[in-house]
Protein backbone atom coordinates (compact mmCIF):
# COMPACT_ATOMS: atom_id res chain seq x y z
CA UNK A 1 0.00 0.00 0.00
CA UNK A 2 2.49 1.94 1.31
CA UNK A 3 4.60 1.83 -1.73
CA UNK A 4 2.23 2.03 -4.77
CA UNK A 5 0.81 5.66 -2.87
CA UNK A 6 4.81 6.27 -3.49
CA UNK A 7 4.70 5.27 -6.67
CA UNK A 8 1.36 7.65 -7.39
CA UNK A 9 2.86 10.74 -5.96
CA UNK A 10 6.21 10.43 -8.01
CA UNK A 11 3.92 10.39 -10.98
CA UNK A 12 2.00 12.83 -9.84
CA UNK A 13 5.61 14.94 -8.85
CA UNK A 14 6.91 14.46 -12.80
CA UNK A 15 3.41 14.98 -14.43
CA UNK A 16 3.87 18.28 -13.08
CA UNK A 17 7.30 18.71 -13.93
CA UNK A 18 6.67 18.36 -17.63
CA UNK A 19 3.71 20.29 -17.49
CA UNK A 20 5.62 23.21 -16.17
CA UNK A 21 8.31 22.57 -18.51
CA UNK A 22 5.58 22.94 -21.41
CA UNK A 23 5.12 26.75 -20.02
CA UNK A 24 8.62 28.31 -21.20
CA UNK A 25 8.87 28.15 -24.71
CA UNK A 26 8.87 31.71 -24.41
CA UNK A 27 11.96 33.19 -22.30
CA UNK A 28 10.97 36.95 -23.54
CA UNK A 29 14.43 37.85 -25.07
CA UNK A 30 16.01 37.99 -28.66
CA UNK A 31 16.34 35.13 -30.77
CA UNK A 32 20.03 35.27 -32.27
CA UNK A 33 20.96 33.85 -35.61
CA UNK A 34 22.17 30.39 -35.45
CA UNK A 35 24.72 29.35 -38.17
CA UNK A 36 23.59 26.40 -39.90
CA UNK A 37 27.11 25.60 -41.14
CA UNK A 38 29.72 26.51 -39.19
CA UNK A 39 33.31 25.85 -40.18
CA UNK A 40 36.20 26.44 -38.32
CA UNK A 41 39.84 24.88 -38.70
CA UNK A 42 40.58 22.39 -36.94
CA UNK A 43 42.27 22.13 -33.42
CA UNK A 44 40.69 25.09 -32.41
CA UNK A 45 37.56 25.46 -29.62
CA UNK A 46 35.64 27.11 -32.39
CA UNK A 47 36.20 23.40 -34.45
CA UNK A 48 36.10 21.46 -31.04
CA UNK A 49 32.32 23.14 -29.91
CA UNK A 50 31.15 23.09 -33.25
CA UNK A 51 31.50 19.60 -34.14
CA UNK A 52 30.18 19.21 -30.21
CA UNK A 53 26.69 20.79 -30.88
CA UNK A 54 26.86 22.61 -27.55
CA UNK A 55 29.06 24.03 -25.14
CA UNK A 56 28.60 25.23 -21.13
CA UNK A 57 28.28 29.21 -20.16
CA UNK A 58 29.29 30.26 -16.89
CA UNK A 59 26.39 33.75 -16.15
CA UNK A 60 25.46 35.04 -12.71
CA UNK A 61 22.09 33.58 -11.40
CA UNK A 62 20.91 36.80 -9.35
CA UNK A 63 21.93 39.62 -11.74
CA UNK A 64 18.64 41.29 -12.80
CA UNK A 65 18.87 42.62 -16.21
CA UNK A 66 22.26 40.80 -16.78
CA UNK A 67 21.82 37.55 -15.48
CA UNK A 68 18.93 36.44 -13.23
CA UNK A 69 17.39 32.58 -13.22
CA UNK A 70 13.87 33.14 -12.28
CA UNK A 71 11.06 29.71 -12.18
CA UNK A 72 11.98 28.67 -16.10
CA UNK A 73 15.06 26.80 -16.15
CA UNK A 74 17.40 28.70 -18.21
CA UNK A 75 18.99 32.35 -17.04
CA UNK A 76 17.65 35.58 -18.47
CA UNK A 77 19.34 38.78 -19.20
CA UNK A 78 22.23 40.75 -21.44
CA UNK A 79 24.98 38.51 -20.65
CA UNK A 80 22.58 35.52 -21.42
CA UNK A 81 21.75 37.06 -24.72
CA UNK A 82 25.27 37.81 -25.50
CA UNK A 83 26.51 34.00 -24.86
CA UNK A 84 23.70 33.03 -26.93
CA UNK A 85 24.66 35.35 -29.90
CA UNK A 86 28.70 33.73 -29.57
CA UNK A 87 26.97 30.20 -29.33
CA UNK A 88 24.88 30.85 -32.50
CA UNK A 89 27.56 31.97 -34.23
CA UNK A 90 29.46 28.33 -33.82
CA UNK A 91 26.24 26.55 -35.18
CA UNK A 92 24.98 26.08 -31.34
CA UNK A 93 21.64 26.63 -30.45
CA UNK A 94 20.44 27.92 -27.29
CA UNK A 95 18.60 24.57 -26.74
CA UNK A 96 22.12 23.21 -26.56
CA UNK A 97 23.68 25.41 -24.00
CA UNK A 98 23.87 24.44 -20.75
CA UNK A 99 24.25 27.31 -18.12
CA UNK A 100 26.54 26.64 -14.97
CA UNK A 101 25.75 29.73 -12.01
CA UNK A 102 29.31 31.29 -11.64
CA UNK A 103 29.24 33.84 -8.44
CA UNK A 104 32.15 36.91 -8.75
CA UNK A 105 34.56 34.17 -6.44
CA UNK A 106 34.74 31.41 -8.40
CA UNK A 107 34.74 32.36 -12.03
CA UNK A 108 38.48 32.01 -12.71
CA UNK A 109 38.12 28.74 -11.14
CA UNK A 110 35.55 27.34 -13.38
CA UNK A 111 37.54 28.42 -16.33
CA UNK A 112 40.73 26.98 -15.03
CA UNK A 113 38.88 23.90 -14.82
CA UNK A 114 37.14 23.65 -18.02
CA UNK A 115 33.68 23.54 -15.83
CA UNK A 116 32.46 26.00 -18.50
CA UNK A 117 33.48 26.84 -21.98
CA UNK A 118 33.19 30.75 -21.35
CA UNK A 119 32.38 32.85 -18.84
CA UNK A 120 29.85 35.71 -18.92
CA UNK A 121 28.41 37.12 -15.96
CA UNK A 122 29.34 41.22 -15.09
CA UNK A 123 33.26 40.28 -15.22
CA UNK A 124 35.26 43.17 -15.14
CA UNK A 125 38.22 43.02 -17.09
CA UNK A 126 41.14 43.88 -15.02
CA UNK A 127 44.93 42.77 -14.17
CA UNK A 128 44.93 40.23 -11.19
CA UNK A 129 42.30 38.25 -13.40
CA UNK A 130 43.98 38.07 -16.00
CA UNK A 131 46.79 36.67 -15.40
CA UNK A 132 44.76 33.29 -14.44
CA UNK A 133 42.13 33.69 -17.47
CA UNK A 134 42.13 35.04 -20.98
CA UNK A 135 39.36 37.73 -21.18
CA UNK A 136 37.49 38.38 -24.88
CA UNK A 137 35.69 41.79 -25.38
CA UNK A 138 34.94 44.44 -23.69
CA UNK A 139 31.22 43.79 -24.43
CA UNK A 140 30.11 46.76 -22.12
CA UNK A 141 31.35 49.42 -20.30
CA UNK A 142 29.91 49.89 -16.88
CA UNK A 143 30.85 52.22 -14.15
CA UNK A 144 30.32 52.61 -10.53
CA UNK A 145 28.32 54.76 -9.15
CA UNK A 146 26.27 55.22 -5.48
CA UNK A 147 22.68 54.54 -4.55
CA UNK A 148 20.98 56.26 -1.93
CA UNK A 149 17.61 56.98 -0.45
CA UNK A 150 15.04 59.28 -2.28
CA UNK A 151 15.28 61.87 0.22
CA UNK A 152 19.05 61.70 1.19
CA UNK A 153 20.83 65.16 0.54
CA UNK A 154 23.93 65.09 2.33
CA UNK A 155 25.56 62.53 0.42
CA UNK A 156 25.87 63.73 -3.64
CA UNK A 157 29.47 62.21 -4.59
CA UNK A 158 32.09 60.02 -3.45
CA UNK A 159 33.61 62.75 -2.40
CA UNK A 160 31.21 63.21 0.11
CA UNK A 161 31.81 60.38 1.88
CA UNK A 162 34.40 60.84 4.17
CA UNK A 163 33.23 64.15 5.49
CA UNK A 164 30.05 61.80 6.20
CA UNK A 165 32.36 59.28 8.30
CA UNK A 166 29.34 57.93 10.34
CA UNK A 167 27.29 56.92 6.84
CA UNK A 168 27.44 53.95 6.23
CA UNK A 169 28.07 51.97 2.76
CA UNK A 170 27.26 48.89 1.49
CA UNK A 171 28.59 46.47 -1.31
CA UNK A 172 29.62 43.00 -1.64
CA UNK A 173 32.71 40.59 -0.45
CA UNK A 174 35.18 40.25 -2.88
CA UNK A 175 33.71 42.79 -5.63
CA UNK A 176 35.37 45.57 -7.66
CA UNK A 177 33.15 47.63 -6.57
CA UNK A 178 34.02 47.05 -2.42
CA UNK A 179 37.89 47.24 -3.48
CA UNK A 180 37.29 50.68 -5.46
CA UNK A 181 35.60 52.95 -3.09
CA UNK A 182 38.03 52.40 -0.42
CA UNK A 183 39.80 55.49 -1.18
CA UNK A 184 36.99 57.69 -0.74
CA UNK A 185 36.09 56.58 2.94
CA UNK A 186 37.00 58.12 5.93
CA UNK A 187 37.52 54.60 7.61
CA UNK A 188 36.82 51.08 6.60
CA UNK A 189 34.32 50.60 9.61
CA UNK A 190 32.14 52.49 6.94
CA UNK A 191 31.70 49.65 4.93
CA UNK A 192 29.63 47.19 5.32
CA UNK A 193 29.91 44.01 3.15
CA UNK A 194 27.38 41.51 2.66
CA UNK A 195 27.73 38.51 0.41
CA UNK A 196 24.66 39.54 -2.22
CA UNK A 197 23.33 43.51 -3.23
CA UNK A 198 19.46 42.12 -2.34
CA UNK A 199 20.67 42.32 1.26
CA UNK A 200 22.61 46.05 0.51
CA UNK A 201 18.90 47.07 -0.78
CA UNK A 202 17.24 45.72 2.34
CA UNK A 203 19.50 47.68 4.61
CA UNK A 204 18.85 50.13 2.45
CA UNK A 205 15.66 50.36 2.64
CA UNK A 206 15.20 50.08 6.73
CA UNK A 207 18.13 52.56 7.21
CA UNK A 208 20.72 50.40 8.16
CA UNK A 209 23.09 51.24 5.76
CA UNK A 210 23.02 55.01 3.65
CA UNK A 211 24.71 54.35 0.71
CA UNK A 212 24.69 51.12 -1.78
CA UNK A 213 27.93 51.03 -4.19
CA UNK A 214 28.52 49.01 -7.43
CA UNK A 215 27.79 49.44 -10.98
CA UNK A 216 25.37 51.54 -12.22
CA UNK A 217 23.60 48.87 -14.25
CA UNK A 218 22.96 47.09 -11.07
CA UNK A 219 22.06 50.11 -9.36
CA UNK A 220 19.87 51.01 -11.85
CA UNK A 221 17.74 47.21 -11.56
CA UNK A 222 17.30 48.32 -7.63
CA UNK A 223 15.68 51.81 -8.35
CA UNK A 224 13.60 50.90 -11.13
CA UNK A 225 12.04 48.42 -8.95
CA UNK A 226 12.40 50.89 -6.04
CA UNK A 227 9.11 52.77 -6.59
CA UNK A 228 11.11 55.95 -6.11
CA UNK A 229 12.35 55.21 -2.72
CA UNK A 230 15.77 54.70 -4.30
CA UNK A 231 17.96 57.31 -6.59
CA UNK A 232 21.45 57.30 -8.13
CA UNK A 233 23.89 60.34 -7.29
CA UNK A 234 26.72 61.77 -8.85
CA UNK A 235 29.17 60.35 -11.66
CA UNK A 236 30.10 57.44 -12.62
CA UNK A 237 33.66 57.21 -10.75
CA UNK A 238 34.95 54.44 -11.93
CA UNK A 239 35.43 52.34 -15.81
CA UNK A 240 34.26 48.99 -15.22
CA UNK A 241 34.90 47.12 -18.98
CA UNK A 242 33.02 43.68 -18.81
CA UNK A 243 34.92 41.05 -20.67
CA UNK A 244 34.07 37.13 -21.47
CA UNK A 245 36.26 35.11 -19.67
CA UNK A 246 37.89 31.95 -21.67
CA UNK A 247 40.41 29.99 -21.25
CA UNK A 248 43.83 31.12 -20.50
CA UNK A 249 45.83 31.98 -24.41
CA UNK A 250 43.23 30.81 -26.37
CA UNK A 251 43.53 33.39 -28.90
CA UNK A 252 41.73 32.11 -31.64
CA UNK A 253 38.67 31.86 -29.56
CA UNK A 254 39.23 35.02 -28.44
CA UNK A 255 39.49 36.98 -31.66
CA UNK A 256 36.50 35.13 -32.98
CA UNK A 257 34.49 36.01 -29.93
CA UNK A 258 35.64 40.08 -30.95
CA UNK A 259 34.74 39.15 -34.24
CA UNK A 260 31.71 37.80 -34.05
CA UNK A 261 30.43 40.40 -31.82
CA UNK A 262 31.86 43.05 -34.21
CA UNK A 263 29.78 41.64 -37.25
CA UNK A 264 26.46 40.87 -34.67
CA UNK A 265 26.03 44.59 -33.70
CA UNK A 266 22.00 44.44 -34.57
CA UNK A 267 21.99 41.50 -31.99
CA UNK A 268 23.67 43.07 -29.35
CA UNK A 269 21.67 45.94 -29.42
CA UNK A 270 18.56 43.74 -30.14
CA UNK A 271 20.22 41.83 -27.06
CA UNK A 272 20.04 44.96 -25.12
CA UNK A 273 16.88 46.50 -25.57
CA UNK A 274 15.13 43.02 -24.73
CA UNK A 275 17.13 42.64 -20.98
CA UNK A 276 19.00 45.25 -19.41
CA UNK A 277 17.70 48.28 -21.62
CA UNK A 278 13.97 47.69 -20.63
CA UNK A 279 15.34 49.74 -16.82
CA UNK A 280 13.93 53.11 -17.39
CA UNK A 281 16.26 55.96 -18.68
CA UNK A 282 19.11 52.98 -19.45
CA UNK A 283 20.85 53.86 -22.67
CA UNK A 284 21.73 51.54 -25.35
CA UNK A 285 25.64 51.54 -25.24
CA UNK A 286 27.76 51.14 -28.31
CA UNK A 287 29.96 48.27 -28.70
CA UNK A 288 32.90 48.95 -27.54
CA UNK A 289 36.14 48.66 -29.00
CA UNK A 290 37.69 45.49 -28.47
CA UNK A 291 40.47 44.88 -26.62
CA UNK A 292 44.35 42.79 -28.29
CA UNK A 293 43.90 39.42 -27.43
CA UNK A 294 46.36 38.01 -25.68
CA UNK B 1 50.99 28.99 -1.40
CA UNK B 2 52.26 32.70 -1.97
CA UNK B 3 48.25 33.80 -2.21
CA UNK B 4 48.50 32.99 1.89
CA UNK B 5 51.63 34.37 2.47
CA UNK B 6 51.76 37.54 0.52
CA UNK B 7 48.16 38.43 2.25
CA UNK B 8 49.44 37.33 5.56
CA UNK B 9 48.27 40.58 7.23
CA UNK B 10 44.63 40.76 5.26
CA UNK B 11 44.90 37.11 7.27
CA UNK B 12 45.84 38.12 10.59
CA UNK B 13 43.26 40.73 10.91
CA UNK B 14 40.57 38.68 9.55
CA UNK B 15 41.61 35.72 12.17
CA UNK B 16 41.39 38.58 14.58
CA UNK B 17 38.29 39.73 13.76
CA UNK B 18 36.93 36.41 13.90
CA UNK B 19 37.89 35.47 17.26
CA UNK B 20 36.43 38.43 18.64
CA UNK B 21 33.29 37.36 17.03
CA UNK B 22 33.99 33.69 18.72
CA UNK B 23 34.68 34.73 21.93
CA UNK B 24 31.97 37.19 22.02
CA UNK B 25 29.45 34.98 20.81
CA UNK B 26 31.07 31.96 23.12
CA UNK B 27 30.11 34.24 26.64
CA UNK B 28 26.73 35.24 25.38
CA UNK B 29 26.10 31.67 24.80
CA UNK B 30 27.09 29.66 27.36
CA UNK B 31 25.52 32.32 30.28
CA UNK B 32 22.05 32.51 28.17
CA UNK B 33 22.47 28.74 27.48
CA UNK B 34 23.32 27.78 31.64
CA UNK B 35 19.87 30.81 31.96
CA UNK B 36 17.78 29.02 29.55
CA UNK B 37 18.39 25.35 31.04
CA UNK B 38 17.45 26.65 34.67
CA UNK B 39 14.42 28.09 32.81
CA UNK B 40 13.71 24.64 31.50
CA UNK B 41 14.15 22.97 35.22
CA UNK B 42 12.40 25.12 37.52
CA UNK B 43 9.05 24.25 39.56
CA UNK B 44 8.11 27.39 37.64
CA UNK B 45 5.35 26.03 34.86
CA UNK B 46 5.46 29.55 32.77
CA UNK B 47 9.39 29.53 32.84
CA UNK B 48 9.70 25.75 31.75
CA UNK B 49 7.10 26.42 29.06
CA UNK B 50 9.10 29.77 27.79
CA UNK B 51 12.76 27.69 27.87
CA UNK B 52 11.05 24.57 25.83
CA UNK B 53 9.81 27.25 23.30
CA UNK B 54 13.32 28.91 23.39
CA UNK B 55 14.69 25.51 22.18
CA UNK B 56 12.52 24.33 20.01
CA UNK B 57 12.55 27.73 17.74
CA UNK B 58 15.93 28.27 17.98
CA UNK B 59 17.37 24.80 17.37
CA UNK B 60 15.01 24.14 14.57
CA UNK B 61 15.76 27.13 12.73
CA UNK B 62 18.57 27.27 10.18
CA UNK B 63 21.53 29.69 11.32
CA UNK B 64 20.79 31.82 8.35
CA UNK B 65 17.17 32.49 8.93
CA UNK B 66 17.76 33.15 12.71
CA UNK B 67 20.67 35.70 11.09
CA UNK B 68 18.00 37.34 8.45
CA UNK B 69 15.51 38.03 11.50
CA UNK B 70 18.31 39.51 13.52
CA UNK B 71 20.22 41.47 10.52
CA UNK B 72 16.76 42.44 8.69
CA UNK B 73 14.04 41.74 10.42
CA UNK B 74 15.05 43.73 13.95
CA UNK B 75 15.38 47.24 11.78
CA UNK B 76 12.09 46.67 10.41
CA UNK B 77 10.60 47.05 14.38
CA UNK B 78 13.03 50.02 14.64
CA UNK B 79 15.39 48.18 16.55
CA UNK B 80 18.82 49.40 15.15
CA UNK B 81 22.78 48.16 15.98
CA UNK B 82 25.04 47.83 14.18
CA UNK B 83 25.96 44.62 11.74
CA UNK B 84 28.77 43.51 14.07
CA UNK B 85 26.28 43.36 17.35
CA UNK B 86 23.33 41.69 15.34
CA UNK B 87 25.87 38.94 14.14
CA UNK B 88 27.08 38.34 17.17
CA UNK B 89 23.58 38.04 19.23
CA UNK B 90 21.91 35.48 16.08
CA UNK B 91 24.82 33.81 17.07
CA UNK B 92 24.43 33.40 20.90
CA UNK B 93 20.89 33.41 20.44
CA UNK B 94 21.25 29.83 18.21
CA UNK B 95 24.12 28.49 19.88
CA UNK B 96 21.87 28.95 23.22
CA UNK B 97 19.99 26.50 22.66
CA UNK B 98 22.25 24.02 22.17
CA UNK B 99 24.40 24.87 25.36
CA UNK B 100 21.31 24.55 27.18
CA UNK B 101 19.80 21.53 25.93
CA UNK B 102 24.00 20.03 26.71
CA UNK B 103 23.61 21.42 30.25
CA UNK B 104 20.45 20.14 30.83
CA UNK B 105 21.63 16.49 29.76
CA UNK B 106 24.07 17.05 32.22
CA UNK B 107 21.50 18.05 35.37
CA UNK B 108 19.78 15.03 34.14
CA UNK B 109 22.89 13.15 34.57
CA UNK B 110 22.89 13.99 38.60
CA UNK B 111 20.81 11.34 40.74
CA UNK B 112 17.41 12.19 41.70
CA UNK B 113 18.25 11.73 45.48
CA UNK B 114 20.87 14.51 45.31
CA UNK B 115 18.28 17.13 44.38
CA UNK B 116 15.49 15.30 47.18
CA UNK B 117 18.40 15.49 49.90
CA UNK B 118 19.08 18.94 49.52
CA UNK B 119 15.27 19.87 49.14
CA UNK B 120 15.05 17.67 52.55
CA UNK B 121 17.75 19.78 54.04
CA UNK B 122 15.61 22.75 53.44
CA UNK B 123 17.59 24.28 50.35
CA UNK B 124 15.77 26.79 48.19
CA UNK B 125 15.23 25.88 44.75
CA UNK B 126 18.16 28.64 43.47
CA UNK B 127 20.25 27.32 46.45
CA UNK B 128 19.40 23.70 45.54
CA UNK B 129 20.51 23.91 41.68
CA UNK B 130 23.79 26.26 42.58
CA UNK B 131 24.95 24.64 45.39
CA UNK B 132 24.34 20.80 44.57
CA UNK B 133 23.19 20.11 41.42
CA UNK B 134 25.01 22.78 38.96
CA UNK B 135 28.78 22.17 40.43
CA UNK B 136 27.95 18.52 39.36
CA UNK B 137 26.18 18.67 36.32
CA UNK B 138 28.43 21.07 34.63
CA UNK B 139 31.47 18.95 35.15
CA UNK B 140 29.30 16.09 33.19
CA UNK B 141 28.42 18.87 30.52
CA UNK B 142 31.91 19.73 29.95
CA UNK B 143 32.56 17.92 26.64
CA UNK B 144 29.42 18.25 25.10
CA UNK B 145 28.60 22.04 25.68
CA UNK B 146 32.57 21.96 24.25
CA UNK B 147 31.52 20.29 21.18
CA UNK B 148 28.65 22.44 20.87
CA UNK B 149 30.82 26.18 21.35
CA UNK B 150 33.76 24.26 18.66
CA UNK B 151 30.74 24.08 16.14
CA UNK B 152 29.76 27.73 17.17
CA UNK B 153 32.97 29.16 16.07
CA UNK B 154 32.61 27.01 12.83
CA UNK B 155 29.23 28.80 12.50
CA UNK B 156 30.70 32.19 12.89
CA UNK B 157 32.05 32.01 9.14
CA UNK B 158 28.53 32.45 8.53
CA UNK B 159 27.71 35.67 9.49
CA UNK B 160 30.72 37.49 7.42
CA UNK B 161 27.62 37.02 5.17
CA UNK B 162 25.33 39.15 7.00
CA UNK B 163 27.37 42.83 7.20
CA UNK B 164 30.13 41.82 10.09
CA UNK B 165 32.74 41.45 7.00
CA UNK B 166 36.41 41.37 6.92
CA UNK B 167 36.15 37.98 9.57
CA UNK B 168 38.24 34.92 8.05
CA UNK B 169 35.95 34.03 5.77
CA UNK B 170 35.57 37.04 3.91
CA UNK B 171 39.11 37.76 3.31
CA UNK B 172 39.25 34.39 1.76
CA UNK B 173 36.48 35.20 -0.26
CA UNK B 174 37.95 38.94 -0.88
CA UNK B 175 41.44 37.28 -2.24
CA UNK B 176 39.51 35.09 -4.63
CA UNK B 177 37.50 37.09 -5.95
CA UNK B 178 38.73 40.75 -6.23
CA UNK B 179 42.20 40.01 -6.41
CA UNK B 180 41.88 36.62 -8.86
CA UNK B 181 44.02 34.43 -6.43
CA UNK B 182 42.79 30.68 -6.95
CA UNK B 183 40.54 28.91 -4.42
CA UNK B 184 42.51 26.61 -2.83
CA UNK B 185 45.46 27.84 -1.27
CA UNK B 186 43.45 30.67 -0.56
CA UNK B 187 40.97 28.33 1.42
CA UNK B 188 43.42 26.13 3.28
CA UNK B 189 44.85 29.11 4.34
CA UNK B 190 41.24 30.28 6.07
CA UNK B 191 41.00 26.58 7.48
CA UNK B 192 44.08 26.84 9.24
CA UNK B 193 42.82 30.34 10.65
CA UNK B 194 40.19 28.46 12.28
CA UNK B 195 41.68 25.21 12.99
CA UNK B 196 44.04 27.33 14.78
CA UNK B 197 40.87 28.44 16.96
CA UNK B 198 39.30 24.75 17.29
CA UNK B 199 42.01 23.10 17.95
CA UNK B 200 43.73 25.36 21.03
CA UNK B 201 39.69 25.93 22.38
CA UNK B 202 39.62 21.43 21.87
CA UNK B 203 42.89 21.44 23.83
CA UNK B 204 41.57 24.02 26.29
CA UNK B 205 38.32 21.76 27.05
CA UNK B 206 40.59 18.96 27.44
CA UNK B 207 42.76 20.48 30.25
CA UNK B 208 39.39 21.74 31.90
CA UNK B 209 37.84 18.38 31.51
CA UNK B 210 40.48 16.52 33.54
CA UNK B 211 40.94 19.45 35.61
CA UNK B 212 36.88 19.28 37.23
CA UNK B 213 36.24 15.58 36.54
CA UNK B 214 35.26 13.61 39.37
CA UNK B 215 34.54 10.08 39.80
CA UNK B 216 31.64 9.26 41.91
Amino acid sequence: MRFTRFKAAAAVMALAGSLAACGSDDDGGSDPEVVEDAEFEAGTTMAELSEQGSMTVGTKFDQPGFGLQGLDDAPEGFDVEVAKIIAGAMGISEDNITWEETPSDIREQVIEDGTVDMVVATYTINEERAQRITFAGPYYNAGQMLMVLSDNDAINGPDDLAANPDAKVCSVTGSTPSEQIKEYLASDDQLVLFDVYDKCADALSNGQVDVVTTDNVILAGFVSESDGEFKLVGEQFTEEPYGIGIEKGDVAFCEFINQTLQDNQDAYVEAWESTAGQVEGAETPELPEPAPCS
Amino acid sequence: MEAVTENLDLYWSGFLRSLGICLWAMVGSLVLGALIAAFRVSPVASLRAFGTAWVNVLRNCPLTVVLFFMAFGLPEIGINQSFYFFGVAGLVLYTSAFVCEAIRAGINSVPAGQAEAARAIGLTFTQNLGSVIMPQALRTSVPPVGSVIIAMFKNSAVVGAFGVGRDLYSVGRDLTSAQGYSYIPVLLGVAVGYLIITLSAGALLGVLERKVAIVR
